[in-house]
């Protein structure tokens, strides 16, 4: 019998289809993973469980029975406990307080029992924590054993952590498997999300692997090999583009980062010594998965992150720590990641194109109106957008708005172009065009660096691969060599080659 | 989740119908004077007859127009200072303090300037009050560039600073030496704004919130900097992953804010009262946030939407005097419409549809 049963699980957001006609199972007493990449659909599989989304079809059984969960209190009633990547905890008040906080309480609240009560529930699941600390003062890995402790308190059987190890520092991964240990012999169940291969093969009894919203198959963990897990996670399909091989001719280096480290919004590292070259006429792909760093990398080599350390080179000159402005002016073409973040989208199409060269088309503190339109109405023509010069560019469709930020980099014809996750979200023939674009660039002689969590597509486009993984390169394959297997036994951090 | 058990729902939509575009100024007078005419029923007035005094019978004259244009005019500069600041996406709340830091600077080289040519004496003093308010919007400014400060709280705050230096100011030092009140000496007669018509109140003022409507509209549509600042308003990462300079143009755009909310102390000092008093400005500063906001951050916007006030202001007076409703009404009218409007746009924003 399952304790958990979810039976042909849909939902849609949009045109996105997030969870398709999914189904999971987990037993009582096992630690259960769902494995997959970002976006296939894990946390709003669970989130569907906790209470948080409506599944827009499919059955939930709890225990046999079905039930239907309208918010996470229907959740917690039917003891489905769930512990998210941001913590929800009050941090002036103490350990005890946030434990309580929420709960069916009498109207006097009995400290010392509630105090009891933390402490005996710490002590018997391995959680060491004092009840009476302030919350502000925890460690991180502190603060996640409170919010278990939470779930535990209100009699949750079923305990699920998304991606609970994402902040946690190695010992602190130690601690949280023993307690994931503890709680397995005393018969409740963990569904464990995460896409570490390593983390999934040591702790867990059985995996659902996820992709593309479409659950692969659940296996059990004995019987598999990280190598096979990997294959399943990634996948592989095929592309509307193809690159031509080019011949093995020698290039000289255009785009070098040597030891480039820079931090997160955090203050915390969140590049690691990022070396990496880019030839003339190459396509580097950066893979990885979400979150590790690929963002701040795209921000500090476009310009718009400090560097905490190390250089960077166009052509062989030093431009590290240059202005946007600067980078512009050395050929670095850079395109923003997010579309509505890298574009003043209340602005109009023509107002965008111009943004980053104002500088050409003002004279003495006066913008020439009549030059920006013939500019505008030429890259309009050239780059096939959809949009009339003075339309607000809030109101393109997503693939439209990219072109308006390729048509304003590659018309300068850059020798760097950075495009962090230039098809994301865009409909087919939109991200034909778009790889199609790059892969002219290439053939133009640009150094393209390729940031991309959409393995199929640096697998497309890419001459060379380097694989992210928490902040640092772990490995640079050429792409005859990058086999999926391979690749996403690098993305989860199993292995380096480097 | 109450919502989805309704049996209409608001979708947004990106492109509101015109006939709703232009529908919008039209339902937000009638159902301002709607929810207003609920207050001029307390008094026990008939509203049609209160409303005739408000707006039409202010335009039936020469004086009370031209009173019109008087009270426009402080409502105008402070509309076009708001303007530039919000444009570049920093929300200055100080014009209030701006004008009287403005206002000081023009009573004291009123004072200071006896004996110059006005040729010399009134540029002299509106270049003083603008610098004056730029030098009250530059703490507050530098607090948001530097150390990411709400620059909301800051300049709000400050208002009152300044609100008590002008007390300090007409208490102390420049208490008038003859009648004892707490107002600054007469300013000298040749740093007085002269008139544009003769026998009325209507000053040189009046032509400066002209001049500085104009210069919104061309630096906000004709220069690098105003699209530059209106990035920044827009989109601030945007803007810096474009290479602007987003600090420096905030603070820019700050400073001039503070300028231009610094010669409309000037102009009603040099051009009304003649010398520095407590009761200077009747809210200007805050009323100039609403002007802004309704007038779209738009020069003509702005321009309209500051007349508009003014024939409020004054036709509040009209009324009051005629049938004896409290002058507040003029204000409470001014309020009302803003909340209104504020509603109206968000509404345009939506479609109401039947759910399936």
């Amino acid at each position: 019998m399952f304790i958990v049963d979810m039976q042909s699980i849909c939902k849609r957001f949009g045109d996105l289809i997030a969870n398709d006609h999914v189904s999971f199972q987990l037993q009582k007493g096992e630690i259960h993973a769902l494995l997959g990449e970002n976006g296939a659909g894990k946390t709003t599989l669970m989130r569907i469980l906790y209470g948080l989304y409506h599944p827009d079809s499919g059955v939930i059984k709890i225990n046999e029975q079905p039930v239907s969960i309208h918010s996470p209190k229907d959740a917690i009633r039917l003891g489905i406990g769930m512990v998210t990547q941001h913590f929800a905890l009050v941090p002036p008040l103490t350990v005890a307080e946030n434990i309580v906080l929420g709960y069916d309480n009498p109207f006097v609240l009995k400290q010392s029992q509630i105090d009891a009560d933390v402490r005996e529930a710490s002590k018997r699941f391995g959680m060491e924590i004092d009840p009476k600390e302030i919350v502000r003062h925890l460690s991180v890995g502190q603060r996640q054993r409170v919010e278990i402790l939470k779930a535990l308190y209100r009699n949750a059987r079923v305990l699920i952590l998304d991606e609970p190890t994402a902040v946690l520092i190695p010992q602190e991964v130690e601690t949280l498997f023993e307690t994931l240990n503890r709680l397995k012999a005393e018969g409740l169940s963990v569904i464990f999300i995460s896409h570490k291969l390593h983390e999934v093969t040591q702790i867990t009894d059985r995996v659902t692997v996820l992709r593309d919203g479409k659950a692969i198959g659940t296996v059990n963990t004995a019987d598999i090999t990280q190598q096979e897990l990997a294959a399943m996670m990634v996948g592989r399909e095929s592309f509307g583009v193809t690159r031509q091989v080019s011949a093995d001719t020698p290039k000289h280096a255009v785009f070098e980062l040597v030891n480039l480290c820079a931090n997160d919004d955090k203050k915390i590292p969140a590049l690691k010594n990022i070396s990496l070259t880019i030839h003339q006429g190459e396509i580097l792909g950066i893979a990885g998965v979400g979150g590790n760093g690929q963002k701040e990398l795209a921000e500090t080599v476009c310009g718009v992150r400090p560097v905490t350390g190390g250089k960077m080179l166009v052509a062989g000159q030093d431009v590290t720590g240059k202005s946007p402005t600067d980078l512009n002016r050395v050929g670095v073409g850079r395109v923003p990641e997010d579309r509505h973040e890298g574009m003043v989208i209340h602005l109009t199409v023509t107002e965008n194109l111009v943004l980053e060269h104002l500088a050409e088309f003002t004279n003495r503190g006066t913008i020439d109106h009549k030059a920006v339109r013939t500019y505008a109405e030429g890259l309009i023509e050239k780059y096939q957008i959809k949009a009339k010069p003075n339309d607000i560019t809030r109101t393109l469709s997503g693939g439209n708005m990219q072109k308006v930020l390729l048509a304003r980099v590659l018309s300068r014809e850059p020798k760097v172009i950075i495009v962090p996750q230039p098809t994301r979200g865009l409909d087919v023939g939109a991200t034909d065009y778009v790889r199609q674009q790059l892969l002219e660039q290439r053939q133009r002689g640009a150094a393209i660096m390729l940031i991309s969590e959409d393995l199929d597509e640096i697998l497309a486009l890419s001459d060379r691969i380097a694989v992210m993984y928490e902040g640092e390169i772990v490995g640079v394959l050429p792409a005859a060599e990058a086999t999926p297997e391979r690749l996403g036994l690098l993305m989860s951090g199993a292995v380096k080659e480097n | 989740m109450e919502a989805n058990r309704l049996k209409f729902q608001l979708v947004k939509t990106n492109t509101p119908p015109w006939w709703m575009r232009s529908l919008i100024p039209v339902l937000v007078l009638l159902i301002t004077f709607l929810i207003t005419s609920g207050l001029i029923l307390i008094s026990q007035v008939n509203p049609f007859q209160a409303y005739y005094y408000f707006l039409v019978s202010p335009l039936s004259s020469q004086v009370s127009f031209l009173e019109v244009l008087v009270k426009a005019t402080p409502l105008m500069l402070a509309g076009v200072a708001i303007s530039f600041a919000f444009s570049a996406g920093y929300y200055n709340i100080g014009a209030e303090g701006q004008l009287y830091a403005g206002a000081i600077a023009a009573a004291w080289l009123g004072i200071v300037l006896v004996g110059v040519p006005s040729i010399i004496a009134i540029p002299l003093m509106l270049i003083g009050g603008f610098l004056a308010g730029m030098l009250w919007a530059l703490l507050p400014a530098l607090l948001k560039v530097r150390l990411a400060v709400d620059e909301v709280v800051t300049t709000l705050l400050l208002n009152s600073v300044m609100a008590y230096i002008v007390s300090a100011l007409l208490n102390g030092p420049w208490r008038d030496p003859h009648s004892g009140w707490p107002q600054s000496p007469e300013i000298a007669d040749s740093t007085i704004f002269f008139k544009l018509i003769p026998r009325s109140r209507l000053h040189l003022g009046f032509l400066i919130a002209l001049i500085a409507v104009f210069v919104l509209w061309f630096v906000l549509t004709r220069t690098s900097f105003g699209l530059k600042m209106r990035a920044v308003g827009l989109g601030k990462p945007a803007a810096q992953f474009a290479g602007i300079h987003v600090g420096r143009t905030t603070l820019i755009a700050a400073l001039i804010s503070g300028g231009i909310a610094g010669i409309a102390g000037v102009s009603e000092v040099a051009g009304i009262q003649y010398h520095l008093i407590g009761d200077l400005s009747a809210h200007y500063g805050y009323t100039g946030v609403i002007i802004a906001t309704l007038g779209g951050l738009n020069a003509i916007g702005v321009m309209v939407a500051s007349l508009f006030f003014g024939l409020i202001d004054t036709g509040a007076q009209t009324v009051s005097r005629a049938l004896g409703v409290p002058v507040y009404l003029g204000e409470v009218t001014q309020a009302v419409m803003l909340l209104v409007a504020l509603g109206m746009y968000l509404l345009q924003r939506y479609r109401i549809v039947r759910r399936a």
